[in-house]
């Protein structure tokens, strides 16, 4: 088992240093120059702005900076923003508490109705029930992030005022952040009524990001359940008067759950992908958010060091999902 | 569900503030503040959130106005040459006491050359105290060229020695830029070695004074007890940060906000007819335009520019791009600025005279590129749909349009080239309500190459306006101003298109809401009525 890390360890550090060089040299190749617009409309004169690039370290040849900037890396520094004037790591780990707890809530989402919603469409295949429930998992994997968030703002926040508009928490709320996570942070806070303030939030967000998701769970768990289903050891097992909970839940559910975790893998880079419009849609102050206003401004060094600590993100969590297949399957580590 | 939230959560604060009657001002603003040091930024954005929140200046615009009024400096003099600028600071003015900052004494004459030493002098160790410190405002309104000596007289008195005349610079020093900020904080911060807090915990003499910023979300104020103009009548100030327009409509319907600024115009309309909201307008301190190259044949004729500026028609460029919400332009200026030419007569909308007039000069089967900006500004929401207007237009009189964009800098960057085919869609906002901003810095023959996009250099033009630069007489600079247009009017360098509206919805409750026309929020003297 250990080999079988290491190995894939091993992998990682060349990804790393291409998705390293990949940010850094296509958000150059993009059109627009930062300096500039810094200035907008208003022209720059041609000497302050070779200062200013100098200042900001631009001028340099370009593997110059990617070495610096690899070499900064390394030490755990992701550069300065050239807007805010703050530093990446800070603003990240400032932002990235929201970003996760919208995603796990999403996920929490996805998981606890996609895979029961997948299993029983496999039980009654070919069903009305079952074509009806894959139609809207078809439906829910085609909806457009933006205007599914929107639609469910103007339901349910505008018409029914069921649930807030947008934000993490009432205004109403104030105290200061302990652990970034605003479910955490509310409980530990004595101010009545926060937490629930904190979940009713949440609630339609997690909705949104965890749509896609969802519709994808479902439809795997649908397949990988019925592939395994028509198994030998299935029949066995029924053969042998199991009851069916025994037969679905432990036989079945088990072996098909391999395909499924690699979906759910999968999803973590959908998510992150996801968070970016339903962070703008909801005003939740999260890594999403903040990338795309950072693309917007071509802060150069919040895009290539946000991007890099996202697909950092990613690829350790596709190293837990292979870790995971060990786990479960013995075979695969060999 | 969400009453019983709300309402439990406002008697949760209530209880745990211990104040009955705290008034809470909800604004939910469009974005994120990109710091909280003035010098710094340009964006609105972030002056709403720093510069008319927690700062105060030597002068200040009077309220829904582009004059301006003593703020920190009751009063000034200037010298007979000109040159010399010499301020007497208002005596007793406190700085703000927060959580992270009490101060030990009042605002002095320190503060002041500091807040300005630390924008023009490389030298200064505040010059640099974030990494890339442009101070872009100081220098994009020519401050380090004019600007010759900055001295403290007395403690109350500060004296500015300029190297030329120039009139605008009383206007400038109400610009956000000019905010002054604390030396005695500032010292404090250096010496716990944490400069960089003067750009994330702001402290000044202004309305409102910092309590915290959640990033990305929510930005909290209080109002300052100490305010020199006396406290505001709202306890507390939050900006609730919501970047997407059809959201804060709705947030702004549920009662989450009290005030939101850039509405998507498609839903004006059913603001207006929602009984809980009301919707104030006014036109924008701004104008878009179509600039010509004047020195491209056949556009160095004004009879050939005079006949495209004839078959466009800028209503429907309104109607289409703005749904109304705008006012098709006809001087370089806005109608809200001081010296306004009311008595211009614009160039009719007559496709048919256009053509012969464009026959008369010699021209026939032109055929020219028309750029269109690839981003939505305040001045113009969707230039692509402008140029797709002029384009047909154009094809009326038998003028052939290609339509060209670019990426943003790039776009802004490439019409400046003095060479440059075709004719640019852009636009401006003014930044310090003086007509001096829009006509020198947009049409002035030392712009050309740079922000006069047209290329023309007109000597009556400029040599009305230098002088009206020089003069600080405002009645002799109105009539100066007023004959620029005139010869502006008759040269036609550009198509003026339109000024936009600004429009601001707000909750019924909300009094006290003067809109700036230089497109600021702020929000000293607003209220709530119950």
């Amino acid at each position: 088992m250990f080999r079988f890390f290491l190995g894939r360890l091993a992998v990682l550090i060349p990804t790393f240093l291409g998705v390293s060089l990949i940010a850094f040299s296509f958000i150059r190749l993009l059109p627009g120059d930062p300096v500039a617009l810094l200035s907008g409309e208003r022209v720059m004169s041609p000497e302050r702005h070779a200062q200013i690039s100098h200042n900001l370290g631009l001028d340099r040849p370009w593997i110059v900076q990617y070495l610096d900037y690899l070499w900064g890396v390394l030490h755990g520094d992701f550069g300065t923003s050239i807007v805010s004037k703050s530093s990446v790591s800070e603003q990240f780990l400032q932002l990235f508490p929201a970003t996760l707890e919208l995603s796990i809530c999403a996920m929490i989402f996805a998981i606890v109705i996609g895979i029961p919603v997948g299993v029983f469409a496999a039980l009654k295949r070919g069903s009305f029930a079952d074509q009806t429930l894959m139609g809207v998992a078809l439906v829910g994997y085609s909806m457009p992030i933006f205007w599914w968030g929107l639609l469910l703002i103007i339901l349910f926040s505008g018409v029914l005022q069921w649930t807030p508009v947008s934000g993490r928490i009432s205004l109403l709320y104030f105290f200061p952040p302990v652990t970034g996570f605003m479910l955490i942070d509310s409980a530990l806070s004595d101010q009545a009524g926060a937490f629930k303030s904190a979940f009713s939030h949440l609630i339609l967000p997690s909705i949104v990001l965890g749509t896609i998701p969802l519709a994808v769970i479902a439809r795997q768990t649908r397949s990988a359940m019925l592939e395994v289903l028509g198994e030998d050891y299935v029949r066995t097992a029924r053969a042998k008067g199991l009851s069916p909970f025994r037969v679905v839940g432990i036989h079945a559910l088990r072996n098909a759950m391999i395909p499924v975790i690699t979906t759910i893998g999968l999803q973590v880079g959908v998510m992150l992908a996801g968070a970016i419009l339903t962070e703008t849609i909801f005003s939740w102050p999260g890594i999403g958010k903040w990338m795309v206003d950072s693309v917007f401004r071509r802060d150069y060094p919040v895009i290539q060091g946000g991007l890099l600590i996202i697909a950092g993100i990613i690829m350790l969590v596709n190293l837990a999902v292979d870790l995971l297949y060990g786990l479960i399957n013995p075979r695969i580590r060999h | 569900m969400k009453k019983t939230i709300f309402a439990a959560a406002l008697l949760a604060a209530t209880v745990l503030s211990g104040a009955a009657s705290a008034k809470t001002f909800v604004f939910c603003s469009e974005g994120s503040p990109e710091g909280f040091d003035p010098g710094l930024y340009t964006a609105g954005t972030t002056f709403d959130a720093s510069a008319h929140t927690v700062y105060s200046r030597l002068l200040e615009f009077k309220k829904g106005t582009t004059e301006t009024e003593p703020g920190l400096a009751e009063s000034w003099e200037i010298s007979d040459d000109g040159l010399q600028y010499t301020f007497k600071l208002r005596s007793g003015v406190k700085f703000q006491t927060t959580d992270f900052f009490t101060p030990t004494r009042e605002l002095n004459a320190d503060d002041v050359v500091f807040s300005f030493d630390r924008q023009m002098n490389a030298q200064n160790p505040w010059n640099q105290y974030v990494a890339g410190a442009s101070w872009e405002y100081f220098a994009g309104m020519g401050f380090p060229e004019l600007i010759s000596k900055i001295e403290k007289v007395d403690d109350l008195t500060v004296r500015f020695t300029l190297k030329r005349k120039e009139a605008p610079f009383l206007a400038n020093l109400a610009m956000p830029f000019a905010s002054i900020v604390s030396k005695e904080y500032a010292d404090s911060l250096d010496k716990a070695g944490t400069k960089e807090k003067l750009n994330q915990q702001p402290l000044g003499t202004g309305p409102f004074q910092f309590v915290a910023y959640q990033q990305d979300a929510v930005i909290r104020y209080k109002a300052n007890p100490d305010f020199y103009k006396g406290k505001e009548k709202i306890d507390d100030l939050v900006f609730a940060i919501t970047t997407d327009a059809a959201v804060r409509f709705q947030k702004l319907k549920a009662g989450e906000c009290h005030l939101m600024p850039y509405p998507n115009s498609a839903d004006v309309e059913s603001m207006k007819s929602d009984p809980a909201l009301k919707v104030e307008q006014q036109e924008g301190l701004n104008v878009a335009y179509l600039a010509y190259n004047t020195t491209q044949a056949p556009f160095d004729k004004v009879e050939v520019r005079k006949a495209l500026n004839m078959a466009i028609n800028k209503q429907a460029i309104v109607d289409a791009v703005f749904q109304g919400a705008a006012t098709p332009a006809k001087n370089p200026i806005p109608p809200t600025m001081w010296s306004y030419d009311e008595s211009t007569v614009d160039d009719n909308y007559d496709p048919e005279a256009a053509k012969k007039m464009l026959a008369d000069a010699g021209v026939s089967g032109l055929s020219m590129k028309v750029w269109a900006m690839p981003v939505a500004r305040p001045y113009m929401l969707n230039a692509r749909r402008a140029a797709e207007l002029i384009q047909s237009d154009f094809q009326k009189i038998g003028v052939t349009v290609e339509i060209v964009s670019y990426e943003w800098a790039e776009y802004l960057e490439r019409s400046k080239a003095k060479d440059r085919d075709g004719a640019v869609i852009l636009g401006w906002t003014g930044d310090n309500g003086d007509p001096d901003n829009f006509l020198d810095t947009l049409l002035g023959c030392d712009a050309v190459g740079g922000n006069n996009r047209a290329q023309w250099c007109s000597k009556e033009f400029d040599d009305l306006v230098t002088k009206a630069k020089e003069s600080s007489d405002q009645a002799e600079r109105t009539k100066l101003y007023q004959q620029a247009q005139a010869v502006f009017k008759k040269e036609a360098p550009w198509a003026t298109l339109d000024h936009s509206l600004a429009i601001v919805p707000m909750r019924k409750e909300v009094t006290g809401f003067v809109q700036s026309p230089l497109g600021d929020f702020a929000f000293d003297g607003v209220d709530i009525t119950e």
